[in-house]
């Protein structure tokens, strides 16, 4: 995989495919990209590496034609142009692999693809173009399966058939690994490098520096929207680009030392939960235990029942009662308002409209999980200053950027209301505390608060369990993993001695040869 | 040059209030435009529609009698509408509540009386909220679309009405006219002053908003339908019960439908025809609107209405235009209030901008 | 029962069927573009107005056809200015146009057209054909009739095998998806609005220059509402539509038919009332068996903001 990536039509300085300079994006209160200059041979596979927010995305978007620069200038093979939107940009010969999918969940394969075209082709003879393409790079799928019932592995093939079919010169890739097992990321390098040896350009945005040294021949450092450093990958260390990254050493979680573990105080025993609506994942007899000061970590690739599993934890989907006990008491039956009581908080995934109401102020959001246990309604009516009071607490605690409780939730920055979330439920003291995906989306310095945050709570003898699709992020901050894939999840393991590649193929299934041959089987189960 | 809408970070405060009043005045201009163009004295119809009902101090009780219907239905529909449940049958379900007054009413015969007047107004709000349950249960147990189905059965309480009044509750004595017979002075609501026409049911209106002001901005039931209604997942993680909070919607929607349609029957009509269902259930969806689903907003809202309607019939008698136009008038605000909705959480830009060459165009 | 009633009963169902057909294949590609416009009975009252005044001031119902869709359309883009260009609330704008729809048609119909009266826009055939009391049953219609029929089998090829019907529903199922890849979402929806209410038009129109050649204000009597719940009913299917159509066109002729069949006994307002109940236990019945839900467009009803 480290080998180095070769190319047909050698790359040569004189001649520059895409090259950027000045490009400025604002939108209000945020300077997306600041005077962004970089430039993409042919035959180039070109890293965007940031951190979450670093303004990849944004950059590529004007790429792309979705959004238009603010300032500065794109060129085309060396000549100045503007690319007014996706059609005009696929008509220069660029593709575009978006991070979240454009996928139409009820129709075909071939209808999406079709819909990805801009010039209109019988169906027969499209069909005959995909089955061409995908034998050209081995790729597999089956034209006629509706979205809905394709892996994610698989609807990822749909977008990359759906570029390669423009006979792209440049092909963007946002974020492409996120949702994939590492056999499939194996895969899609193998085509990527293929695609480059014919002379295609490509545009690869990560922020896995081990795929970018496999992969890249070039990388350009966003960092706050502002670029960094342009590097060849091959030369830097996985260290100095995470630094050109971050942009100065993190603090490392500070853990009192010689922590002791108490008794077990949260007991999953044979959860099962069956899946909802066609498109979900059921849950399968999962079963772990977590002790009193313990971190939990439950790692996965996006989509294996996460979602589900937090909502069966949190009551927001009722099981049976002995599926869960807290302290030795059943109450996987109990509803969510209960739960909480009994000292159970929890943290879904998604902030807006989940963990808490955009339009409501923070005061109006500490409400929603906080009135019983903290005693602001009485006889049916609120304390509005209680609540008041305890919104300003979390913020002065958590040190949330916002002008006060009477800030509205959809104000903060991703990282700020994430804090507030966390310290919400946090300065409830919870006797359980289960998180989902505690710092997606959220900057550096918001993220290790948040874990700084987690530990102490464990400290105090509380019981955490963190969902998350960051692997290094439970490695740094758990005492126990798990993997959760296809609904069921693996038996635990310390992290101590954890097996990286061990956890790599559990992600990817226990049977986890995710061959091309294998994949047709694999997505059956999703009927 | 072209108009740019950006976001706001907070919803701007100012335009909550400044464009339903934006809205009222735009009405009013485009109004007089349009009738100037029609060949009719625009200044004078708009004049006549919306300033002679606040103007001539013996309309006032006019506006008053229309205006409470309005009123009290708004604020059950705003409380629907904050929870997303779209019930649009509330003329129905005012026509039902009043139905069953006058089923009450029948029952007692010549008996009157406080008691008799409370238990047909209660047994008015009791029908009116069943009927709204209906909705309520099919969309909660069948996912029926209660957009639909509460119109639906507005249709068929028209329906009822006509089959009641033409057949068993006909009046004998009413000269084979399809209607209810006259309530007897016992059995009606109690009149304010002597002489007036306003009854019971204009405090009602006027009391009733502070107290769904109360309930929707301080108690914990006001709070859950504002979840349920703006996130509906974070209300499921906050603990409360999305079809719980549906079916308390619809009944209170229906209930206060309800209670409308008895207080109109006990206090103004006294008797029930064929005419009896006036629009009210559906101009009060514009009144919640306009109102901006706020319950002081609605009193508000369901006083400018109703001077609409009174005016409207001034404006039949001076510049005799028919009555649909007070109607037209209403989907005008109506439309306006919606249209500037965008202002509250969008601020608009013009942005010059010169562009070089496009590509592939 | 002779084979001339028969007759009679058929081409009086044909004759309810074609205004909700029509209205519903219209409001079917609004939703399918993922709009929900519940302002057809509005529209359709328009159109009614259009199509009945343009025959009376020109006596050309061809040119009174033109203009009910031209009319429905405009009614229609209003409402798609409002909810596409300013984002408002769907459902709320949507019984804005029928308050706005109904207003204004009485308005102008009770003022200029009270009293007149228009020829009937009759069958375009021979009368040896049109006027044959068996023959009737193919040929005695309106053009309206047919041009909602020839409707049903565009509108569903349309959908499925066409470029342009596949945006439409692409647009419909994943309107950030169909934006991403470069398709004008608000395009689109303008397009499929402006059809919808041209469709809800020329239904209204059969009401005014066939069944009663003369105005009466709000004459289609809800049957704008029953056109909404015909594309429900029809599980957003084209086919089903028109099946649909002709099932509550059977139970809005009950009325009609009832007292002579027999059913004296039964008061004639529970006949009127009929094709709303059924409509509500018609719906439940869809509603219930849950494929509704997966087969209504994903976007139905939700605002986009690109």
């Amino acid at each position: 995989m480290t080998a180095a990536p070769s190319s047909a039509i050698p790359p040569h300085s004189d001649h520059l495919r895409l090259s950027l300079s000045g490009i400025t994006k604002r939108f209000p209160g945020v300077l997306a990209n600041d005077q962004v200059s970089f430039s993409v041979r042919p035959g180039e596979i070109h890293a965007l590496l940031g951190e979450n927010g670093a303004g990849k995305s944004t950059l590529v978007k004007m790429i792309y034609g979705i959004q238009q620069p603010d300032a500065g200038e794109i060129r085309w093979n060396g000549a100045p142009l503007v690319i007014a939107n996706p059609k005009a940009a696929r008509k220069l010969g660029i593709g575009m692999v978006f991070q979240h999918f454009s996928l139409f969940e009820a129709m075909t394969v071939l209808e999406n693809i079709a819909l990805g075209m801009d010039a209109s082709i019988p169906a027969r003879d499209l069909e005959a173009k995909i089955l061409a393409v995908m034998a050209q790079y081995g790729l597999k799928l089956e034209p006629h399966r509706i979205v809905s019932t394709l892996s994610v592995g698989e609807r990822q093939r749909i977008e990359i058939v759906r570029a390669l079919l423009l006979n792209p010169n440049l092909l963007i890739m946002d974020e492409p690994t996120s949702v994939l097992t590492p056999q499939e990321v194996d895969q899609l390098f193998v085509v990527l490098r293929q695609l480059a040896s014919e002379g295609c350009s490509i545009l690869y945005i990560s922020h896995k520096l081990h795929e970018i040294k496999a992969l890249c021949d070039t990388a350009t450092i966003l960092r706050g929207g502002k670029l960094v450093a342009t590097c060849n990958p091959a030369v830097e260390t996985s260290r100095s680009m995470a630094e050109m990254m971050i942009g100065g050493s993190l603090k490392d979680i500070q853990r009192g030392a010689g922590r002791q573990m108490g008794a077990a105080k949260f007991v999953v025993q044979d959860l099962c939960l069956p899946k909802d609506g066609p498109f979900g994942t059921a849950l399968k007899n999962i079963s772990f235990s977590v002790r009193a000061g313990e971190i939990f970590g439950i790692a996965g690739v996006a989509g294996n029942g996460q979602n589900p599993l937090l909502l069966a934890l949190s009551g927001e989907a009722v099981t049976s009662a002995p599926a869960i006990t807290l302290d030795g008491v059943h109450i996987g039956a109990t509803s969510a308002k209960t739960r909480r009581l009994s000292g159970l908080a929890s943290v879904p995934e998604e902030r807006n409209g989940h963990a808490a109401v955009p339009e409501f102020t923070l005061s109006e959001n500490t409400l929603l999980t906080a009135r019983d246990r903290l005693g602001m309604v009485s006889n049916g009516m609120i304390n509005a200053q209680a609540a008041k009071t305890y919104a300003g607490e979390v913020i002065s605690a958590f040190a949330v950027k916002a002008t006060g409780p009477a800030a509205f939730a959809e104000s903060l920055s991703g990282g700020n209301l994430q804090k507030f979330i966390m310290g919400r439920e946090i300065l409830q003291k919870p006797a359980v505390l289960v998180v989902s995906q505690p710092t997606w989306g959220v900057d550096a310095g918001a993220a290790s608060a948040i874990h700084q945050a987690l530990v102490d709570l464990a400290a105090t003898g509380s019981a955490i369990v963190v969902i998350s699709q960051d692997l290094d992020e439970l490695l740094s901050l758990c005492d126990t993993l798990a993997v959760i894939n296809e609904g069921r999840l693996s038996a635990p393991m310390p992290v101590a001695g954890a097996n990286i590649e061990e956890i790599g193929l559990l992600m990817g299934g226990v049977h986890g040869d995710a061959t091309p041959s294998a994949l047709p089987q694999e997505s059956a189960h999703a009927h | 040059m072209r108009i740019k809408l950006e976001r706001r970070p907070t919803p701007s405060r100012m335009m909550l209030i400044v464009t339903p009043i934006a809205s009222v005045l735009a009405t009013m201009l485009i109004g007089m435009l349009v009738f100037d163009l029609m060949g009719i004295d625009g200044a004078r119809a708009v004049k006549d529609i919306f300033l002679s009902p606040l103007l001539l101090s013996y309309k006032w009780q006019d506006v008053a009698l229309k205006a409470a219907p309005l009123i009290i239905i708004a604020l059950g529909l705003a409380v629907g509408n904050r929870a997303q449940v779209w019930n649009i049958g509330a003329e129905g379900q005012y026509v039902v509540g009043a139905l069953a007054a006058a089923g009450v009413g029948i029952a007692a015969g010549t008996a009157g009386g406080f008691f008799i007047v409370l238990a047909m107004v209660l047994t008015g709000v009791v029908f009116g909220a069943l009927y709204a349950l209906i909705p309520a249960i099919l969309k909660t147990r069948w996912n029926v679309n209660e957009i639909l189905s509460s119109l639906m059965l507005t249709y068929i309480s028209l329906q009822i009405l006509s089959y009641l009044v033409g057949g068993p509750w006909k009046d004998p004595n009413g000269r084979n006219f399809p209607a209810t017979a006259p309530l007897t002075d016992s059995q009606s609501l109690p009149l304010l002053f002597t002489g007036s026409t306003v009854h019971l049911g204009v405090v009602i209106a006027l009391i009733m908003p502070f107290v769904f002001w109360l309930m929707m901005s301080r108690s914990v039931f006001g709070y859950q339908v504002r979840v349920v209604g703006s996130a509906p997942q974070a209300a499921r993680h906050g603990g409360f019960d999305a079809k719980q909070t549906i079916w308390i919607a619809m009944l209170i929607g229906g209930g206060m439908a309800g209670l409308a349609g008895a207080l109109e029957f006990t206090g103004a009509s006294h008797a029930i025809n064929l005419g009896f269902p006036s629009g009210y259930g559906f101009t009060a969806i514009i009144v919640a609107f306009l109102g901006r689903l706020n319950p002081i907003g609605c009193l508000i809202a369901g006083i400018v209405l109703a001077v609409t309607y009174v005016g409207g019939q001034v404006a039949q008698t001076t510049v005799h235009i028919p009555n649909a136009t007070a109607g037209i008038f209403q989907a005008m605000m109506l439309f306006f209030i919606l249209g500037s909705e965008i202002l509250v959480r969008y601020r608009p830009r013009i942005v010059t901008t010169a562009k070089p060459a496009v590509a592939g165009e | 029962m002779t084979p001339e009633f028969i007759v009679l009963v058929i081409t009086g169902i044909v004759g309810l069927t074609t205004p909700i057909l029509l209205a519903g294949l219209g409001e079917l590609v609004v939703e399918k573009s993922g709009v929900l416009n519940l302002g057809v009975e509005g529209m359709m009252l328009m159109g009614a107005l259009a199509g009945f005044g343009v025959t009376v001031m020109t006596f050309n119902p061809w040119l009174g056809l033109i203009s009910a869709a031209c009319a429905g359309a405009v009614l229609a883009l209003l409402f798609g200015v409002m909810v596409l260009s300013l984002n408002s609330n769907q459902v709320a704008t949507g019984l804005a146009l029928t308050i706005f729809g109904i207003g204004v048609s009485s308005l102008i119909g009770s003022k200029m057209f009270q009293g007149r009266i228009t020829p009937v826009f009759g069958s375009v055939f021979p009368n040896s054909l049109a006027k044959d009391p068996i023959l009737q049953v193919f040929f005695g219609y309106s053009p309206i009739v047919y041009f909602a029929l020839i409707m049903v089998p565009l509108v569903a090829w349309f959908l499925k095998s066409t470029r342009a019907g596949l945006i439409l529903r692409a647009v419909g199922e994943n309107d950030h998806s169909a934006h991403s890849i470069g398709y004008s979402v608000i395009g689109v929806r303008y397009a499929a609005i402006a059809f919808g209410g041209a469709m809800a038009g020329i239904g209204g129109a059969y009401f005014t220059m066939v069944i009663t050649p003369m105005w009466s204000n709000e004459l289609t009597a809800g049957r704008g509402w029953l056109a909404l719940s015909l594309v429900v009913f029809a599980g957003w299917r084209t086919w089903r539509l028109l099946a649909g159509a002709f099932f509550f066109g059977i139970l809005m002729s009950l009325e009609l038919y009832a007292k002579g069949a027999g059913f004296s006994f039964v008061p004639s307002q529970f006949w009127a009332a009929m094709p709303f109940l059924m409509t509500v236990v018609a719906l439940t019945f869809i509603s219930s068996r849950g494929n509704v839900g997966a087969s209504a467009p994903a976007c139905l009803g939700k605002p986009f903001l690109p």
